[in-house]
């Protein structure tokens, strides 16, 4: 392929202590794809994600973004270069409004300095003017614009999931990982989110990494699938692939066996679910 | 409604005219003799305060980061001030007096500054606790320093001696000027505080992580914000040097330091009108309950703790009073809802109007 991948990531790995959370993990994501990561609760995917935006350092491999090389950066770094997240125990700034949670984000489209900001120079009304703007018209996707001036702690929770990925887009990304969006959210709320991940990516194109046990989210909407399991990809492949795939069924139902934990049972559940769902459609 | 809000530059002005307002009282205070000295010295101290407050209040109430340590920068300015104004008169420079102040209190505001880059870098690394003892640590460092430095100490320069007080330094502190000298240093940090810049700082203080994910450099941040506190502390401390003329070493140490976050913590974290309230009734109600002689300073704290009681989140919480708003509540009978909504559709293209707006709706929303 001619064009540059958006991430590459070359036998990424890092030990904490004696535990090898993520152990050669290889990834190419091109412009607008939409890839999920899944696995096991305790697999390494939130791990992936930190190491992707430098809040780890990789004790091994290495990735880069649009062909830069990225490890060794400090996380501000990583997402000024275009790798924004979100998180999945949400992380808004909850004593500000929605529309200042956005605008955090902003900040790096801003050029206005301190003496622009202490003087008030035109510059810097035309600037937060804009961004005023471009704030509300972000908030718009996600149909939160209504409470653009909402302290952020007072959102419902899938408002608040959605506040998340405003914010993320805002900083101007060209890769955005989102892990387990759609978490603790109804089969409405759900629904709701798909939209909204389907339009970012019509109009934005960028790319996406998804993490998510919703089975039938990821089968529904991604187009590639890779699946860790203790730190290691087990498969990776199109969806209905992986739904097939004999190694993440049993990884899934493996811990099913093991009895570690409800969330687990259920995750395993889903997941074979959704695989006879596939299959039953394919058919 | 939206013809009656007030638009951004006659918010502006009201301010201005408030504040002119402030200046000719003091002005009908001082010089119509209803002032004696001691009056005049509570206004003072009243300014300092309001300085050293609202500027600590940058790092402790909107950066979130508790610090100890403020009384020692207020002391490198101070000395720094006391110090540079006896060096130009001994060298026989000649200037105006006025002028000498400004000078001598800018430069010791500097060097606070640059000691506050100095400690911030390695201090901000660690969190809560840790960071109020390290810059606790910082300001008994500052206090043996002072007490060491032969220059520091008796009448100062090389006719110094260590471990005494320094005094003789010129009185030339003149109210009206460190009225105006307040008001720009309330102006600025209010500036501050409304720009990407305060916006990027109550995110730290609200999310670190998510922080630096949303693209912000944290480190940076941080250590500016402890430069600008540690800049207008030593700007207090020249003042305070050359009002009081004469300075100990022992005011640079934890004492005094967490009398200045008492002020804060009782006018409202991150509300720097509530820090000015506060620092001005707090350096007035130690004097006004003089009446108790021996049991003063028991009585403020029995205030103290009354008060933090019945309203732990401080006077005005993280409230901002407003002038502007007050008067579209008062002259346009705007209700503070109303009035966000008039602003958002007055100002729809202007942030500044809305995260005004925004300010006015949430002490609607606690009260509702
Ligand atoms: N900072 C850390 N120090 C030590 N161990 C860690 C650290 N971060 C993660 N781990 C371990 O790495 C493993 C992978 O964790 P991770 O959070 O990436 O899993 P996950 O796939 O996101 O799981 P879940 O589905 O529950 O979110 C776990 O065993 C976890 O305990
Ligand atoms: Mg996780």
């Amino acid at each position: 392929m001619a064009e540059q991948p958006i991430l590459r990531a070359e036998h990424l790995g890092i030990t904490f202590g004696g535990l090898r959370a993520v152990d050669d993990f290889n990834m190419t994501i091109n412009k607008g794809e939409l890839v999920g990561l899944i696995g096991p609760n305790g697999a390494g995917k939130t791990t992936v994600f930190n190491l992707l935006t430098g809040v780890y350092k990789p004790t091994d491999g290495e990735f880069w973004l649009d062909g830069e090389k990225m490890n060794g950066k400090k996380t501000y770094q990583v997402v000024r270069a275009g790798i924004a997240r979100t998180f999945q125990n949400i992380r808004l700034f909850k004593q500000m409004t929605v529309e200042e949670n956005v605008l955090v984000a902003f900040n790096e489209s801003f050029s206005y300095h301190m003496g622009g900001a202490i003087f008030r120079t035109p510059r810097f009304w035309r600037e937060e003017r804009e961004m005023h703007r471009k704030a509300i018209d972000l908030l718009r996707i996600f149909k939160l614009e209504g409470l653009a001036q909402t302290q952020a702690a007072n959102l419902p929770y899938g408002a608040q999931r959605k506040l998340e990925i405003a914010r993320a887009l805002a900083t101007g990304m060209k890769l955005l990982l989102l892990d387990e969006p759609a978490a603790g959210m109804n089969p409405t709320e759900t629904e709701d989110l798909l939209e909204c991940i389907n339009t970012i990516r019509d109009r934005f194109g960028i790319a996406i990494l998804l993490i998510e046990h919703d089975m039938s989210l990821v089968m529904n909407v991604c187009q590639r699938i890779q699946v860790l399991d203790y730190g290691r990809t087990i498969a990776s492949g199109l969806p209905e692939e992986i739904a097939h795939n004999p190694k993440v069924i049993s990884a899934y139902l493996g811990s099913d066996e093991d009895g570690d934990d409800a969330g687990e049972t259920a995750d395993g559940g889903d997941a074979t679910a959704a695989t006879d769902g596939k299959e039953e459609h394919d058919a | 409604m939206k013809k009656s809000a007030l638009s951004m530059k006659q918010s502006y002005i009201v301010c201005a005219v408030g504040i002119a307002v402030l200046f000719g009282l003091l002005m009908a205070i001082c010089e119509s003799g209803a002032a004696n000295t001691y009056i005049k010295g509570i206004l003072m101290t009243c300014c300092i305060a309001v300085i050293m407050t609202t500027s600590l209040n940058l790092t402790v109430g909107v950066l979130g980061q508790l610090t100890l340590g403020c009384c020692g920068f207020e002391m490198i300015g101070a000395y720094s001030a006391a110090l540079l104004s006896k060096l130009i008169v001994a060298k026989g420079i000649a200037m105006d007096p006025t002028a000498r102040f400004l000078l001598t209190i800018f430069v010791g505001a500097v060097i606070a500054c640059i000691f506050g880059i100095l400690v911030g870098i390695p201090a901000l690394r660690l969190h809560g606790d840790y960071l109020a003892i390290i810059t606790l640590g910082f300001g008994e460092i500052i206090r043996v320093v002072l007490q060491n430095i032969p220059a520091a100490g008796g009448v100062g320069l090389d006719k110094g001696q260590a471990g005494q007080a320094l005094i003789g330094i010129d009185r030339i502190a003149n109210l009206y000027v460190v009225f105006w000298i307040t008001v720009v240093t309330v102006v600025l940090l209010f500036m501050f505080a409304r720009s990407r810049y305060g916006r990027a700082v109550k995110a730290i203080r609200d999310d670190e992580i998510a922080a630096s994910a949303s693209g912000l450099n944290v480190t940076y941040l941080k250590v500016l914000v402890f430069a600008i506190s540690a800049f207008f502390a030593g700007l207090a401390g020249g003042i305070y040097a050359q009002y009081m003329g004469s300075l100990t070493p022992a005011y640079a140490g934890w004492l005094q330091s967490t009398n200045y976050v008492i002020m804060v913590v009782f006018g409202g974290m991150g509300s720097l009108t509530g820090s000015i309230l506060s620092a001005i009734v707090l350096t007035i109600l130690p004097e006004a309950l003089r009446a108790f002689s021996d049991y003063r300073m028991l009585a403020y704290s029995v205030v103290l703790v009354v008060f933090m009681i019945f309203r732990p989140q401080g006077i005005f919480g993280s409230w901002e009073f407003s002038l502007p708003k007050l008067i579209n509540r008062i002259v346009y009978r705007n209700g503070r809802g109303g009035a966000a909504k008039a602003a958002i559709a007055a100002e729809g293209a202007g942030t500044a109007g809305t995260t005004a707006a925004a300010k006015s709706a949430e002490p609607a929303g606690k009260e509702a």
